[in-house]
């Protein structure tokens, strides 16, 4: 909104979605937004069309319908063009919980990450959020804000949000602990219970995860034995898979263990808390699965 | 810009260039020679490829590309000796417009997505308060996509009267006849019920082409649609009509016969 207020290149396009969101930037920038209607696709092919003529549209959907019912069009639209489209995806995860399968964006970072030359951020927290919108504010490029649609702030980050760096949580020693999102309260949790069975965890935060902050992973990595990642995704495409990768190609000694969905998510539905705890995501599954590596290694 | 520039010209060129290259394709874009040489000599206010404030072009079946590098060859934006790697290692000119070629708007190949981007450079225009205009190639074939009717709606409703979208409408598609495979039609009827100002034309009348665009520009409040009836191959007359011209490229004497035909109608 800030932004806006100064840069009147600042559209707010939405596939009719974001009721109670949108209404703000409606009363005070009625000409610069518009409602597409239900229609992902087209609202990145308009987007594209006005980015290349010099204005900034931000497009607002819920995550598989921002991220992969446009897909094609991201990518041969702002992605290609190298356009400064701004991709919001609200719903990190499975936030959408009992709305089921059709709204979760647990695949949204796996896809996108193939796209070169598009900015990939899921913030931590609030404050986060607000950073990397105004950080990313100059990039001629497209972005993908992957949003978490709770409202909170993650106390102790270690620094403000930075393009290609990460932010950590303490110094431990035993385990690195790397997330990304609005999950990472379920990590600190994990932290704390694991100190409690003398473990110090130390938690990296990977909120800009393209450009991805590959020397400073290869140098937190190089520190510890086992390294967990967590993450409201699937295993495959995610951060953990951007931290296998970094430890492949550093040729790094050290384990990873991705946390995340392993599997399709065609149990029983709930809350995102009750999701995460399902498959082993929340604080306490997390302190297990890590307690249990370190033990067995001692 | 060369001088009294004429379809056959154009056709030549694609005869030439996908000769020399061996490739297919020829039959779409001779079907929208005429389309193309009345935009680029004569309808769009582009003085520059690289001024802000040009005519948008899209070539939505961007199958066609050879008819505009024809044009942009014509226009001097590109050289002979550019117009020559068409399909060879190290070219900006692929079988669909790369972005980075000068005149290229918008890189296309993927069918529908031209229309899209079109409405979004309509809305931009309408929002900057410029004067130009967005015109947009699309195929009868490519109505089959979902995309071209979302567009449609989303155009009518917001009254954008800068957009200007040309049907090649040839009857055919990729692997046959569009009413033997996803029949489009009644292509009019269908626009006109999604709110537009439709037009009929001969799609190989440079004059009425011309005419008709400029009759658009009294009718206000809403998005123009021009359907141009055409002849997939027109010009050649072994292969109008024909769909295996859609990917066949010419042998030696398809070749000589093909110029021949085109060279007797200049």
């Amino acid at each position: 909104m800030e932004l806006a207020k100064n840069d009147r290149r600042i559209l707010l396009l939405t596939g009719d979605l974001g009721y109670l969101v949108v209404e703000p930037f409606v009363e005070l920038f009625p000409d610069r937004f518009i409602n597409v209607g239900v229609a992902e696709q087209n609202m990145v092919g308009i987007a594209t069309g006005l980015a290349e003529a010099g204005l900034i549209p931000f497009v607002y959907s819920i995550a598989p319908f921002a991220a992969l019912r446009p897909f094609e069009f991201i990518r041969n639209g702002p992605v290609y063009h190298q356009l400064p489209v701004r991709i919001v995806g609200v719903g990190q995860g499975v936030e959408y919980g009992f709305n089921g399968n059709s709204h979760f964006g647990v695949d949204d970072i796996g896809v996108l990450r193939t796209q070169p030359g598009l900015t990939i951020i899921a913030p931590a927290d609030d404050i986060q959020t607000k950073t990397a919108i105004e950080k990313t504010h100059a990039l001629a490029g497209p972005v993908y804000f992957r949003l978490s649609k709770d409202s909170f702030e993650i106390p102790d980050l270690s620094r403000d949000f930075e393009l290609g760096q990460t932010q950590h949580i303490g110094t431990g020693k035993d385990v690195l602990l790397i997330s990304s999102g609005a999950i990472t309260r379920e990590a600190i949790r994990a932290a704390d219970l694991l100190k409690e069975q003398g473990f110090s965890t130390t938690i990296l935060i990977i909120a800009s995860i393209a450009p991805a902050p590959i020397a400073e992973l290869a140098a937190a990595l190089s520190s510890f034995a086992h390294v967990f990642t967590l993450e409201s995704h699937y295993i495959t495409g995610g951060i953990g898979s951007l931290v296998a990768e970094v430890v492949a190609e550093h040729g790094l000694d050290v384990q990873v263990i991705r946390l995340g969905f392993d599997n399709l998510l065609n149990g029983p539905l709930g809350s995102a808390a009750f999701l995460h705890d399902l498959h082993g995501l929340s604080a306490q599954k997390i302190a297990v699965r890590v307690e249990n590596v370190l033990r067995k290694n001692v | 810009m060369k001088q009294q520039i004429s379809p056959s010209q154009i056709r030549k060129i694609i005869l030439e260039q996908a000769k020399r290259a061996n490739v297919g394709h020829i039959g779409s874009a001779l079907s929208v020679a005429d389309i193309i040489t009345t935009l680029y000599f004569g309808v769009m206010r582009v003085s520059d490829p690289t001024d802000p404030d040009r005519d948008r072009f899209i070539l939505s079946k961007g199958h066609a590309a050879l008819a505009l590098y024809a044009a942009f060859f014509m226009r001097d934006w590109i050289t002979a000796e550019m117009l020559d790697t068409y399909c060879s290692d190290d070219t900006l000119l692929a079988v669909h417009p790369e972005r980075l070629l000068p005149g290229v708007d918008f890189g296309t190949g993927s069918l529908g997505m031209g229309i899209s981007y079109a409405v979004g450079a309509a809305l931009a225009a309408r929002m900057q308060n410029s004067k130009r205009r967005v015109f947009v190639l699309i195929s009868d074939a490519e109505c089959n996509e979902g995309i071209v009717w979302e567009s449609a709606m989303f155009a009518a409703h917001h009254q954008l009267s800068n957009l200007y979208v040309i049907i090649d409408l040839n009857g055919q598609q990729a692997l046959g006849y569009i009413r033997d495979v996803l029949d489009t039609a009644p292509m009019a009827e269908k626009w006109k019920a999604f709110g537009w100002d439709v037009k009929e034309v001969d799609g190989h009348s440079p004059e009425k082409i011309a005419r008709t665009i400029q009759s658009c520009e009294q009718e206000l409040g809403s998005p123009h649609v021009i359907l141009a009836r055409t002849t997939f191959g027109k010009g050649v007359p072994f292969m109008e009509n024909q769909i295996k011209w859609h990917y066949w490229p010419m042998s030696a004497e398809e070749y000589r016969l093909a110029l021949e035909s085109v060279e007797k109608h200049p």
